[in-house]
C-alpha cells in the first residue's frame, strides 16, 4: 500500500470506529482512535499475513495486549478482509463475534483473549519462543498501552524477552499518556520509559504514531535489529482525527452519543466523501 | 482383575514404599518429553523442587527458566501452546495458580490454550514451611475455571501417569503434587483413564471418597471401619473436573452415606464437587474431612494431619457418624 492508502484505510478504521462505538452505546473510544494509525500500517504493509488464511501457519503473529482498543483492531480485520464490514455493528452484541474485549476462539484472525493488562507481552514471547524452536521466520508483534506499563507482568516478560535476545519480537506501546484515573505521569510515571526497557536489554525506537512514513521506518529498522527484542514507543494523540475527543481523558473509557458521532463523522470526512467499501471485496 | 486387585499388595504395612507424587511427576515429564517434542517444560525458580530438572537436563532446548515470576510462567506458556507447543508450567501450588489465578483465567482458559499447569506442595503435607507455603485452595481455584481439568494423583505411581494423560488431553489441565514421600497405592497395572474414579475397595454400608495421597488414610480407615463389622467402599478421584458422576452415583445410591476426604480446605475441592452433584441428582449425607476453613502451620506432615484431623481415625469417626444419617438403599435391611 502507498502511504496515501494507508492514511485512508487508518481515515476508514476511525469512522468505524466512531460507527460502532456509536451503535454499542458503549466502549473505549479514545485509544482505539489514537492506535488507527499504527494499525493501518501494521496490516497494510508490515505483517505478512493471509486474510483468507488466518491460520496460515507462517504468519505474522499480532497480539494485542491492551485488548479494550478491540474496537480499532476489529475495523482494521474488517478492512483487511477476515470478515464482513457489515458484522462491525454488532460489537458488544448478545451473541457477537466481536466481545467488548477479543475473544481468540470466536473471530477469526485474533491470536489471542485479551482485556486484563499486562499479560500480552508475555504471550508473545511465548508465540516467539515457539517460533524460534522451530526454526521459523515469522514474527512476533504486540501492541500495549502505556498504562499497562504499570503492571508487573509487563516488568517480567521485559526482563525475560531481553534475556532471549529474541529479535523476532517487536513491541509497541501507545505512548498517548492517560490511563483511566488520569494523565499517566500524575497516576504513576513511566518516564524514562525506553531507558527502562534499554536498561532490560532491547532495543528501543520512538516514533510519531500518526505520522505513516515514520511508522513504517520505524518498523523495517525493528525487523533489522539481532539479538535484541525491539520496542517501539508510538507517541500518539488519545481520540486522534475528532477534535473533542483529543487528549481527554474522559473518552478513554467512553462512547460518543449520536449527536457526537456525527460531529465526528463529520469531521473525519465521512459526509464529504463515502467510507470507503469493504476491501474484503477486492 | 479388579481395581483392587492391581493394588500394591504392601499397601496396608509399616514398610510400604514411600515416594512424593512430585517425584513421580518428574519421571513422567521425561517420558512425556520423550514421546513428544513439542512438550516445552516452564518453570519459575522451582525446578529443583517440582522435579522438572530431571527434564531441564535431559532437553536444555525445551526447557524455559522464567525466574521468579509465576504470571510471566503462565502467560509465556499460554503463548507457546498458542503456537502449537505443549507447555507445563511448573510451580508451587500458592503461587500457581494461587498468584497467577487471572492470568491463567483469561489467557489459558478463556483462551482455550492446552497448558498444563502444574502446582506442587499443596496442602498441609508441606510441613515445617508452614501456612503461606501450603496450598488448600489450588482445587477451589482451579475447579471453578470453565476448560480447566483438574487432576490429583494419589501417589507417585499415579503422579507419573497422570502428567503423560495431562499432556495428550486436548485442553488445558491443572495437577495438584505433594512434597513429602507419601505411601506408594497403585502399580503399574492399576489403571489410570482421564476423568474415570478408582474403586480402590468394594464396600456397601458407607463410601469414602479420597484424592490425592490422603487415600491412603481412607485405605487405612476402611480395614478399620471392617475390624467393626462395616464394610466401607473406597473410590480414589484424581480427576476432580470433569468429576466421574457415574461412579459418584453408583456409590450413593448403593451404600447411601459417603464420607470425602481431601488435604484442601472442605470448601470447593472434592467435598464441594461431590456435594453438588449429589445434592441435584440424589441427595446423600455426607460428612467432609479436610481443612476447616483454616491455615496450617508448622510441624511435621504426620504431627499436621493429626491435629487437623485428616488421619485414618478422624475418617472412621466420620464414618461412624454419616452412617447414622444413611439412606437406606431400597432392598437392604436397616
Amino acid at each position: 500500500m502507498t502511504i496515501q492508502e494507508l492514511e485512508e484505510t487508518a481515515n476508514a478504521i476511525r469512522q468505524d470506529v466512531i460507527t460502532m462505538l456509536a451503535e454499542a452505546g458503549s466502549g473505549h473510544a479514545a485509544g482505539s482512535l489514537g492506535m488507527a494509525d499504527v494499525l493501518a500500517v501494521l496490516y497494510g504493509a508490515i505483517l505478512h499475513h493471509q486474510p483468507r488464511r488466518p491460520d496460515w501457519p507462517d504468519r505474522d503473529r499480532l497480539v494485542l495486549s491492551n485488548g479494550h482498543i478491540a474496537p480499532a483492531l476489529y475495523a482494521t480485520l474488517a478492512q483487511a478482509g477476515y470478515f464482513p464490514k457489515r458484522e462491525l455493528l454488532s460489537l458488544r452484541q448478545l451473541g457477537s463475534r466481536l466481545q467488548g474485549h477479543p475473544e481468540r476462539t470466536r473471530l477469526p484472525g485474533l491470536e489471542t483473549s485479551s482485556g486484563p493488562l499486562g499479560s500480552g507481552l508475555s504471550q508473545a514471547i511465548g508465540m516467539a519462543l515457539a517460533a524460534r524452536l522451530d526454526g521459523a521466520s515469522w514474527r512476533t508483534y504486540c501492541l500495549m498501552s502505556d498504562g499497562e506499563q504499570n503492571e508487573g507482568n509487563t516488568w517480567e516478560a521485559a526482563m525475560l524477552a531481553g534475556r532471549e535476545r529474541l529479535d523476532h519480537l517487536i513491541a509497541v506501546v501507545d505512548r498517548n499518556h492517560i490511563q483511566m484515573d488520569g494523565p499517566t505521569e500524575h497516576v504513576m510515571p513511566l518516564e524514562p520509559l525506553g531507558d527502562k526497557y534499554r536498561a532490560f536489554g532491547w532495543h528501543v525506537l520512538e516514533v510519531d504514531g500518526h505520522n505513516h512514513r515514520l511508522l513504517l521506518d520505524a518498523f523495517n529498522t525493528a525487523k533489522t535489529v539481532q539479538a535484541q527484542p525491539a520496542l517501539i514507543i508510538a507517541q500518539t494523540v488519545p481520540g486522534r482525527g475528532v477534535s473533542f475527543m483529543e487528549r481527554r481523558f474522559a473518552w478513554h473509557g467512553k462512547a460518543p452519543n449520536r449527536a457526537e458521532a456525527d460531529a465526528a463523522l463529520r469531521e473525519l470526512g465521512a459526509f464529504r466523501q463515502p467510507a470507503r467499501t469493504s476491501r474484503a471485496s477486492r | 482383575m479388579t481395581v483392587a486387585q492391581t493394588l500394591n499388595p504392601n499397601r496396608a504395612s509399616q514398610s510400604v514404599e514411600r515416594r512424593a507424587t512430585r517425584d513421580g511427576f518428574g519421571e513422567g515429564l521425561v517420558l512425556a518429553g520423550e514421546a513428544d517434542s513439542q512438550v516445552v517444560v516452564l518453570a519459575a525458580d522451582l525446578a529443583g523442587s517440582t522435579r522438572a530438572q530431571a527434564f531441564a537436563e535431559r532437553f536444555p532446548d525445551r526447557f524455559v527458566q522464567v525466574g521468579v515470576a509465576e504470571q510471566n510462567l503462565v502467560t509465556v506458556a499460554s503463548g507457546l501452546a498458542a503456537a502449537g507447543k505443549r507447555p507445563v508450567a511448573v510451580s508451587y501450588a500458592v503461587f500457581s495458580p494461587g498468584r497467577n489465578w487471572e492470568q491463567i483465567r483469561t489467557t489459558i482458559c478463556y483462551n482455550d490454550q492446552p497448558v498444563v499447569l502444574v502446582g506442587s506442595h499443596a496442602g498441609i503435607s508441606v510441613g515445617a514451611d508452614g501456612a503461606t507455603h501450603q496450598a488448600l485452595e489450588d482445587l477451589a481455584l482451579a475447579r471453578v475455571l470453565p476448560n480447566l481439568a483438574v487432576l490429583s494423583p494419589c501417589d507417585a505411581v499415579e503422579a507419573r501417569k497422570a502428567i503423560q494423560a495431562a499432556l495428550r488431553y486436548p485442553a488445558p489441565v491443572y495437577l495438584r503434587l505433594t512434597r513429602p514421600p507419601t505411601p506408594v497405592i497403585t502399580t503399574d497395572q492399576t489403571p489410570f483413564t482421564f476423568g474415570q474414579a478408582l474403586v480402590v475397595r468394594p464396600g456397601d454400608d458407607v463410601t469414602i471418597i479420597g484424592t490425592g495421597p490422603v487415600l491412603y488414610e481412607a485405605l487405612l480407615a476402611a480395614d478399620q471401619l471392617h475390624e467393626q463389622g462395616m464394610s466401607a467402599r473406597v473410590l480414589n478421584v484424581h480427576t476432580l473436573k470433569p468429576l466421574d458422576t457415574q461412579t459418584v452415583l453408583a456409590a450413593a445410591r448403593e451404600t447411601g452415606a459417603i464420607v470425602t476426604v481431601e488435604d484442601h480446605q472442605i470448601v470447593g475441592g472434592l467435598g464441594g464437587a461431590v456435594a453438588e452433584y449429589l445434592a441435584a441428582t440424589w441427595p446423600t449425607p455426607l460428612e467432609f474431612v479436610g481443612m476447616q476453613d483454616q491455615f496450617g502451620q508448622s510441624g511435621s506432615p504426620d504431627e499436621l494431619a493429626a491435629h487437623f484431623g485428616l488421619t485414618a481415625p478422624d475418617i472412621v469417626h466420620a464414618a461412624l457418624r454419616v452412617r447414622r444419617r444413611a439412606n437406606r438403599p431400597k432392598g437392604r435391611a436397616a
